[in-house]
């Protein structure tokens, strides 16, 4: 039996009337990855803040090597050995590495002398863990990769035993994640404990050596990952059987819905982002763009719904051409065509945060007469709308008054959906659908857009998600720094394939 | 030549002098600002200190005791900044707009009160005032070509103040970059969650930031009360501390940039006062109202486009609130 790193024992946390988290009891032994895994809201992340004193638990305790230990703030924390990356990363952009490293543990009131021992420090500690990076360089400049592995050096530096990392991977290629696996990996051949927080199965059966799932607050089981499945898991997390799979029937494409053309896409700053692409979507299909973040998709998408300009090729809609020679219809005018588009980011352009949901149902089709009484709006056909939508969607809580942001962010997706979907667009553009969603609602919007394709509807869909894209689309188009780089079917596609053309390689399937 | 050289010589002399309660009050601001607490209220804290250190000096005589009594009322406005913005996460230009007009209504109430003389105080002479200090050796060289008259004129011959003033730049310089305090002041600025994770409390930082723009503040108010003037009067900042603001966004919240903005500032305001009545060859004279209004064109042209883009302190402006 293994030495206990961390022990808790019936923590509790309220956050006015929301049970964040209930009797949490388990153990973390030392020199092992620990996977804390479950769905968004289920308290994982609150679990751990409390970990490292950022809040503070109303009840319970908590044990460090076994003994009881008050952690009130996080400088408690670090004087415990515990360290933490957090979701979004603690980091100044405007300061280098080492000026981020040493803030809190200067070493004196002067920096110099605390400066050149830290180099030293960091050089050990760069060299033991293989965790290279140019500690002059501003941290704003850097890759996301990079800045999370100044995160875990700012807490190696602080002499961190136990490594707690909230979501690591939500930020990441897949690359840049196998990296950090390798990372982690190393840590604990050299004795340090790592606790992981995710919602993604594929991670806790990959690294981890021990999973804690919750639900709802509370610890719902605990058990080695060697003892359990992807499956098992899920059911765990969501509380009832989940379909990992998406099932659905055989294609069968209808006419042409949508044609690109050698379509060109220029930003602001002249860069190209989409160079010379061309495709069709036809009706009852689901098309799917993989790709690796950043490499034209998002641009494609914003071009097709009319929020990008382009600087070439021709976008033909149902026969007529709705774009040539740089100019496009507007969103406004594209959604009186029948296309209907869900962008991939629902806070940048998807929702008006401050805004009620009801508000929020009627965005893009604010003119319409049905929510028009002459002069002013008509509210009770919003609120009448927007509750028949989030009926319809299973939106919690079922409230068209509450503000977009009072939702989660896959309640949040769901009322983006309902609104584009519930027009029975002939043609849905939908990005990201599942970013930032729990497997519940994933397994939702999945039916759903399954559901549009049998209905003899067109559906294009990007995602940065390999497991998407291959569970959903029927064709598969790879892009690669703004070209196609080839397409599969979706019968017989294979991972590995697809994953060579995501890094730019032209492969026959 | 030599009256020409003398004529520059008193430009740039004048130009010291209005530089240097510029040059405080924009690193007063500095620190704030770089905390992450936008600090417009300069120029009521420059007021007030410069009213009481005005009313202290006169009663007790003693320009030391003056200057301490005005960095105190200083202080206490910056803590009620702090108290406003900090502690109850108050909107920050309201608070400093606030603290600027109770102060330019309270100064000359509390002078009515006290000194029944209108709203100023009584003029001070003596060691109620910070007098003029000759460097050593500057008599004695003031009769060297080029080197005596610049050393005894220019360098030479100013108050207390705009030495400390001018000390003031590189020290403040050398805090914010090279010691803990600065790091963790800049660091609290651009993304106070990061220093609440690392185990500093926030609010502590910005705190001490405020304490430091008060003494800074409130040793430029004195200046202009009980050094470079001779008691208080009414308004007597005249946007000097928005000046002083306008200089710090110029020099993009940095020590020495800053401190040319304030020099040029300064320079321009010692020339109109030198071209007012002036008879410009091929010009003629220029009407008084546009000399003195030539500082604010500048200053108005110089933020609207010639230095670029000012980029602030990231968390300028917010209070800070723990995520959920």
């Amino acid at each position: 039996m293994s030495l206990p790193a961390l022990e808790l024992r019936q923590i509790n946390k309220w956050f006015g009337p929301v049970h964040a988290n209930r009797d949490v009891s388990f153990r973390v032994d030392r020199g092992t990855i620990h996977g804390i895994i479950g769905e968004n809201g289920a308290g994982k992340s609150t679990l751990m803040s409390i970990v490292y004193g950022y809040y503070q638990a109303d009840g319970g305790t908590i044990l460090v090597n076994d003994k009881p230990c008050p952690i009130e703030t996080p400088e408690d924390a670090i004087d415990a050995g515990i360290g933490m990356v957090h979701q979004h990363f603690m980091l100044v952009d405007t300061f280098t590495v080492l000026e981020n490293v040493i803030l809190g543990v200067e070493g004196g009131p002067v920096l110099r002398s605390g400066m050149a021992a830290a180099r030293k420090e960091l050089d050990r500690l760069e060299r033991d863990y293989a965790l290279q990076v140019d500690i002059d360089s501003m941290v704003g400049d850097l890759p996301v990769g990079l800045r999370q592995r100044v995160e875990i050096l700012k807490a190696l530096y602080r002499g961190a035993e136990i490594l707690i990392l909230d979501e690591p991977t939500g930020v990441l290629t897949p690359q840049e994640a196998d990296h950090l696996f390798r990372i982690l990996a190393n840590l604990k051949e050299q004795g340090k404990t790592v606790i992981l927080i995710t919602h993604k199965l594929r991670e806790i059966m990959a690294i981890t050596d021990n999973v804690t799932v919750m639900r709802q607050g509370a610890v719902v089981a605990n058990v080695p990952t060697a003892d359990t499945t992807r499956e098992k898991l899920a059911e765990l997390m969501v509380g009832r059987s989940v379909l990992l799979r998406v099932e659905k029937k055989p294609v069968t494409p209808g006419e042409v819905v949508l044609s690109v053309r050698g379509l060109k896409v220029t930003d602001g700053a002249g860069v190209h982002r989409v160079k010379d692409v061309s495709f069709d979507v036809r009706a009852g299909e689901i098309v799917g763009i993989a790709g690796v973040s950043g490499n034209g998709q998002s641009e494609l998408l914003e071009a097709l719904a009319g929020m990008r300009p382009i600087s070439g090729g021709e976008i033909v809609y149902k026969g007529k051409s709705i774009a040539a020679s740089g100019k496009i219809g507007s969103p406004r005018d594209l959604r009186r065509i029948g296309m209907a588009h869900v962008p991939e980011d629902r806070h940048r352009a998807g929702l008006v945060l401050s805004f009620s949901a009801n508000e929020c149902t009627i965005l893009g089709y604010h003119d319409d007469v049905a929510y028009n009484g002459g002069l002013f709006l008509d509210n009770k056909a919003m609120v009448r709308e927007c509750a028949r939508q989030e009926e319809a969607y299973d939106v919690r809580p079922q409230n068209p008054m509450l503000s977009a942001s009072g939702f989660s962010g896959g309640n949040q997706q769901k009322l983006v959906l309902a609104r584009e979907m519930e027009r029975d667009p002939d043609l849905l553009l939908v990005g990201q659908p599942t970013r930032g969603v729990d497997i519940g609602a994933i397994e939702f919007i999945h039916r759903r857009l399954i559901e549009m394709r049998d209905a003899g509807k067109a559906v294009l869909l990007v995602s940065v998600e390999l497991d998407e894209i291959m569970s959903l689309s029927d064709r598969i188009i790879v892009m690669f720094d703004g070209g196609i780089v080839g397409e599969v079917d979706q019968v017989g596609a294979e991972e590995a394939t697809i994953g060579l053309m995501m890094a730019g390689e032209r492969v026959a399937a | 030549m030599a009256d020409a050289f003398l004529y520059v010589l008193l430009i740039l002399d004048a130009t010291f002098r209005v530089a240097t309660p510029l040059v405080l009050a924009a690193l007063a601001g500095m620190f704030s600002e770089r905390s992450g607490v936008i600090d417009i209220g300069l120029e009521g804290k420059m007021l007030g200190s410069a009213f009481a250190a005005a009313a202290c000096a006169s009663v007790t005589g003693s320009a030391w005791a003056g200057l301490l009594v005005g960095v105190a009322a200083a202080i206490a406005l910056s803590m009620l900044h702090g108290f406003a913005c900090i502690t109850h996460r108050g909107n920050q230009v309201v608070s400093g707009m606030a603290i600027n007009i109770v102060v330019a209504g309270l100064a000359p109430t509390l002078g009515f009160a006290w000194f029944h003389q209108g709203g100023q105080t009584p003029p001070l002479s003596g060691d109620a005032r910070f007098a003029s200090l000759t460097l050593p050796f500057a008599d004695a060289t003031a009769d060297w070509p080029i080197i005596g008259p610049l050393y005894s004129e220019l360098i030479s011959g100013h108050n207390i103040i705009v030495y400390m003033a001018a000390a003031a730049v590189p020290i403040a310089a050398w805090i914010l970059f090279r010691t803990r305090f600065g790091l963790r002041i800049r660091a609290v600025g651009e993304n106070p969650h990061a220093v609440d994770t690392a185990g500093i409390s926030v609010v502590a930082i910005r705190y001490r930031a405020l304490i430091v723009t008060g003494i800074l503040c409130g040793i430029a108010g004195s200046y202009l009360s009980i050094a470079h003037g001779a008691g208080f009067a009414r308004d007597m900042t005249a946007g000097k501390g928005y000046l002083a603001l306008a200089a710090l966004v110029f020099g993009k919240w940095k020590p020495v940039p800053t401190l040319f903005a304030c020099l040029l500032f300064a320079f321009t305001d010692a020339l109109q006062a030198r071209l007012q009545g002036a008879d410009i060859p091929g010009i003629g004279v220029i009407p008084v109202q546009f000399i003195q209004a030539l500082p604010y064109i500048l200053t108005v042209l110089l933020l609207a486009g010639f230095v670029g883009r000012a980029i602030p302190p990231k968390a300028i402006g917010q209070p800070y609130v723990k995520e959920r």
